[in-house]
């Protein structure tokens, strides 16, 4: 019985043992393994390759990856500082949206990585730019591309106007493959300022209902509200979900003072919150 | 309870101890002591039943201890001691087998037909240990015993007809009996349409079909050793459940065993026999059928159990032992799949029993010590290793949001102790016992997610966590003579500790649409259930005798909420007209007032009932062989009625005449 797995090690032991003897000099390690190109930018000395999982911008959180090319030597550029801003052109107006800096990736040499959160689109994808600019040696260089950002089947990002005059956006960020488990759910949250400037806020609280609208609406026990984290400025709580399928994650956003600013408790007359996030599974 | 396991290990070890003192005394009369005690066994017999071909179930409710909860016509459970399911061990000739069903519709006694087994044996309480832990009892269904007897070819038929729900019944079977090789074979078919209850009330999703094929075949391959092979196959489809809200599309069952028996001449070693078996059970239900429901679904089953038994008889002097060796693994595994309303909306999936292995070996001992022609010490004991296993990540992980410290094994020691003192004299009997015993939660109890109970309208969910289940047992049993007149009494008592039953869980939603909420399996602190029979018959003549039987049961948590399906007052009396060719019997069977029912647990109120039976019966002898005909009317006054056991007081039968032929070729 235990040969079926001696077996397999055996080979696998075999082979990179046949492996290492024959190329001494380490065959290149690819850093964007597992990742998906999602655009490269050209601009004239270098190129910017974008990449995530999927290999396509979509409202809601992106994580992204970049590298940047010298295209006179193919290598990769490691010691580049980059910044981006995403503008959506809108018919009367442009607005960015939330996002992090650009750092380089831990532990790798060429990937540089950080967050957008697209709070729209429009349907076929179109409205979205991205200008990076960076720094290569005491050089600014500057580039604007045309993106485009598919629109996520479920709303796991949500703008709204709070009671004290403010505009939040809230985004769900994990769990990206929920189990039917106490599942860790994270979620950005940040404030529009202005039409450029979205920062995080600090200190508030989000409380969870998860529902299940197909099911006679009902709920999960032991879920939690979800916390500010000021290691990574992330809100973090427990989501229970009991079954695969669709889920209704009903949100309230009570500020340091416990003030309510959006969403209302579910009951068996309001059956959702104006404040949700989806999640299916 | 520690004093208990004291008197009764002592009172053990003292029939042991007689063995030494006993080794010099005379042989007793060896029929007296193959003389088997047990509680209750009812041989399987055509011609005493009242119908011939009664199913497992109607034979079951004739025995005075056992009650059958319905949830339909069909697949009824049986209960012991006003224990159910979890708190007994049911086994078909000392095989576990484990139904698949989350909503107990497939009770182990809805796979076998009459036609597959020779009798059913009964133990209570912890003298129904033989084959596994339980705190109510066990009963075990035996197959017929080989036998090389010779007698050639042999086969009967038997035909039955009931008026009430149109109800067909088709039985046939064949032997070949030789010296050294026996093959025997039978099928049985059931059709029931909807049943009406009384008043004409048509009770719709009563209805139901199955069918029972056996194949059996020994080979004796020396004077003291012989194998047999035995193969049942069991398949029910288009059973109605008016008590739930699903039905049953298909519940499948083989059972498979080969057994090796050693019957050595002229040693204190009787026999030994030694058992391999594989039984596997799909279960399928079904809610296509409800013009109306909230929401489409489906929810499979499937249960595979392995095992075996070795069993000895050793009668040595005074002592009369049983050594039995078993072990079993079992898989148990149900989803359900909900088909969202919304086409936008994916299907929703759970694992109801997240594929739960259970791996139990244990060893019995009896001992039945006789010492001298009156009296006799029985004392048995059973300990078990019992080991639960999560097979699947996600039942650990779906547990966890009720129990976030959930290991996927579980391990537990049970142990069963029991003693019983038994004097028989030539105008009364007495029998004492006391005994302790432990049992492990089911499947259900321990690692069922969102099953949904209908009774008391609340979703359950299991807990891994849950201590045993303990019970301290007395019982005492007194029967006197005086001349034509007999009366008896019967009675045990259960103290139970750690019983568990569902805890309100708040704060938590259910999720059965229209469900009360969330019940999270608990265990009170400690329970009680007693239950005493007192029996009596008088023989006016040669031909007629009337008998009766009263009972009381009792059974109150230490919250002081009263258990549910507890037995209320309960009567029968039957009034026989017997000679050897005809026999009629008016029976009157009837229930109190359920006044000490269980709210909490979705109980009310049921009234009171009184139904009345008349049987009668022929026997024919011709040329061709024996043809037996069994024909009465049951509740003739067309009574509508419910008693306590029937779930969620769904109505009985209303007027129902039926009639049975059997003929029986040499």
């Amino acid at each position: 019985m235990k040969l079926k797995y001696i077996l397999p090690i055996a080979f696998i032991a075999l082979f990179f043992s046949c492996a290492t003897d024959d190329d001494d000099n380490s065959s290149i390690i690819n850093e964007v393994e597992g990742l998906e190109l999602i655009q490269t930018i050209a601009n004239g000395d270098q190129t910017i390759e974008l990449y995530n999982e999927k290999g396509f911008f979509e409202t809601g959180y992106n994580h992204i990856s970049l590298r940047l090319k010298d295209n006179h030597t193919g290598n990769y550029i490691e010691d580049a500082t980059l910044s981006w801003i995403p503008i959506m052109q809108m018919p009367t107006m442009e607005h960015s949206c939330p996002k992090s800096a650009i750092t380089k990736a831990l532990g790798k040499d060429t990937v540089y990585e950080g967050f957008i959160i697209y709070q729209m689109t429009y349907e076929d994808g179109s409205g979205w730019s991205l200008t990076l600019n960076y720094n290569i040696n005491d050089t600014d260089y500057s580039v604007t591309e045309t993106i485009s950002v598919m629109q996520y089947e479920n709303q796991n990002s949500a703008s709204f106007m709070g009671n004290d005059d403010t505009k939040y956006i809230v985004a769900l960020i994990e769990p990206k493959d929920p189990n039917i488990a106490v599942n860790t759910m994270k979620v950005g949250l940040f404030k529009m300022e202005n039409m450029m400037t979205f920062p995080v806020v600090e200190d508030y609280t989000i409380t969870l209902d998860p529902r299940m609208p197909g099911m006679g609406n009902h709920s999960s026990p032991n879920n939690t509200d979800l916390t500010y984290n000021n290691a990574d400025n992330f809100y973090y709580g427990d989501l229970s979900l009991t079954m695969t399928g669709y889920w209704k994650l009903n949100l309230k956003l009570l500020n340091e003072n416990g003030e309510v600013l959006k969403g209302e408790d579910v009951t068996d007359e309001n059956e959702s919150s104006s404040l949700y996030l989806e999640v299916e599974f | 309870m520690k004093t208990l396991i004291t008197v009764v290990l002592s009172l053990l070890m003292a029939s042991f101890g007689f063995s030494q003192k006993a080794i010099n005394e005379t042989k007793k009369d060896t029929t007296k002591l193959e003389e088997v005690i047990v509680v209750s066994r009812r041989k399987l017999s055509n011609h005493r039943q009242e119908k011939t071909l009664s199913s497992i179930d109607d034979y079951l409710e004739k025995s005075n201890k056992v009650t059958m909860i319905k949830r339909g016509n069909y697949a009824w459970e049986p209960t012991l001691n006003n224990m159910a399911t979890e708190r007994l061990v049911v086994t078909i000739d000392g095989m576990q087998i484990f139904g698949a069903c989350t909503d107990k519709m497939d009770p182990i006694t809805s796979y076998v037909d009459v036609s597959n087994l020779e009798k059913v044996t009964i133990g209570s309480g912890q003298e129904g240990t033989e084959h596994g832990h339980s705190i109510g009892g066990g009963i075990d269904l035996k197959l017929p015993t080989s036998k090389f007897n010779g007698s050639g070819f042999k086969s009967g038929l038997d035909l039955g007809y009931e008026t009430n729900g149109n109800y067909k019944a088709t039985g046939l079977d064949l032997t070949y009996t030789g010296n050294i090789f026996f093959i025997t074979t039978d099928g049985i078919y059931r059709k029931s349409d909807n049943y009406d209850a009384g008043g004409n009330e048509e009770i719709l999703y009563s209805q139901f079909e199955k069918y029972n094929i056996s194949l059996k075949s020994g080979y004796k391959f020396s004077q003291t050793q012989h194998i047999d092979a035995n193969l049942i196959y069991d398949k029910a489809t288009d059973v109605g459940y008016p008590a739930l809200p699903m039905d049953v599309s298909l519940a499948e069952a083989l059972i498979s065993s080969l057994t090796h028996y050693y019957k050595p001449e002229d040693k204190a070693l009787k026999s030994i026999e030694t058992k391999l078996y594989f039984n596997t059970i799909t279960h399928i239900m079904d809610d296509t059928k409800r013009p109306i429901v909230p929401i489409r679904m489906d929810m499979p089953g499937w249960s595979d159990t392995y095992g075996f038994y070795s069993k000895a008889h050793v009668i040595k002097d005074k002592h009369r032992l049983i050594l039995n060796l078993n072990g079993f693994y079992n898989k148990s595994l149900a989803e359900m799949t909900m088909y969202s309303n919304n086409p936008n909306e994916p299907d929703m999936f759970m694992y109801t029993w997240p594929d739960i292995r259970t791996l139990y070996s244990g060893v019995f001992i009896k001992d039945d010590f006789h010492f001298n022609d009156y009296e006799t010490l029985s004392s048995s004991l059973r300990l078990g290793y019992h080991r639960n296993k999560i097979s699947k990540a996600v039942g650990v992980q779906s547990l966890q949001i009720f129990h976030p410290e959930v290991k996927d094994e579980q391990d537990r020691f049970l142990i069963s102790l029991a003693s019983t003192y038994q004097l028989k004299k030539e105008n009364y009997d007495l029998s004492f016992g006391l005994g302790y015993g432990e049992r492990a939660p089911s499947v259900s109890e321990g690692y069922g997610f969102y099953l949904f109970n209908n009774f008391d309208n609340y979703d359950y969910i299991g807990n891994p966590n849950l201590e045993d289940e303990k019970a301290l047992e007395a019982n005492f049993n007194f029967k006197q003579k005086f001349n034509d007149f007999e009366i008896g009494i019967t009675t045990s008592y259960f103290h139970i500790m750690d019983y568990i039953i569902g805890d309100l869980a708040p704060n938590v939603s259910s999720m059965t649409i229209g469900a009360n909420g969330v019940r999270v399996n608990s265990a009170l602190d400690h329970a009680s259930i007693f239950s005493t029979y007192l029996n009596s018959s008088y023989k006016i003549s040669e031909r007629f005798a009337i008998n009766g039987t009263l009972g009381y049961n009792y059974g109150k948590g230490n919250n002081g909420e009263n258990l549910p399906l507890i037995k209320p007052i309960s009567y029968f009396a039957e009034f026989n007209y017997n000679t050897s060719k005809f026999n009629a019997a008016l029976q009157l069977d009837g229930n109190g007032n359920q006044s000490n029912y269980s709210s909490m647990y979705g109980e009310n109120e049921t009234a009171d009932y009184a139904i009345l039976n008349l049987n009668l019966g022929h026997i024919f002898y011709n040329k061709l062989g024996k043809t037996v005909l069994k024909y009465g009317v049951e509740n003739i006054l067309d009574t509508n009625y419910s008693t306590y056991a029937d779930w969620n007081n769904f109505p009985r039968q209303g007027r129902n005449f039926y009639v049975n032929l059997s003929f029986v070729f040499p």
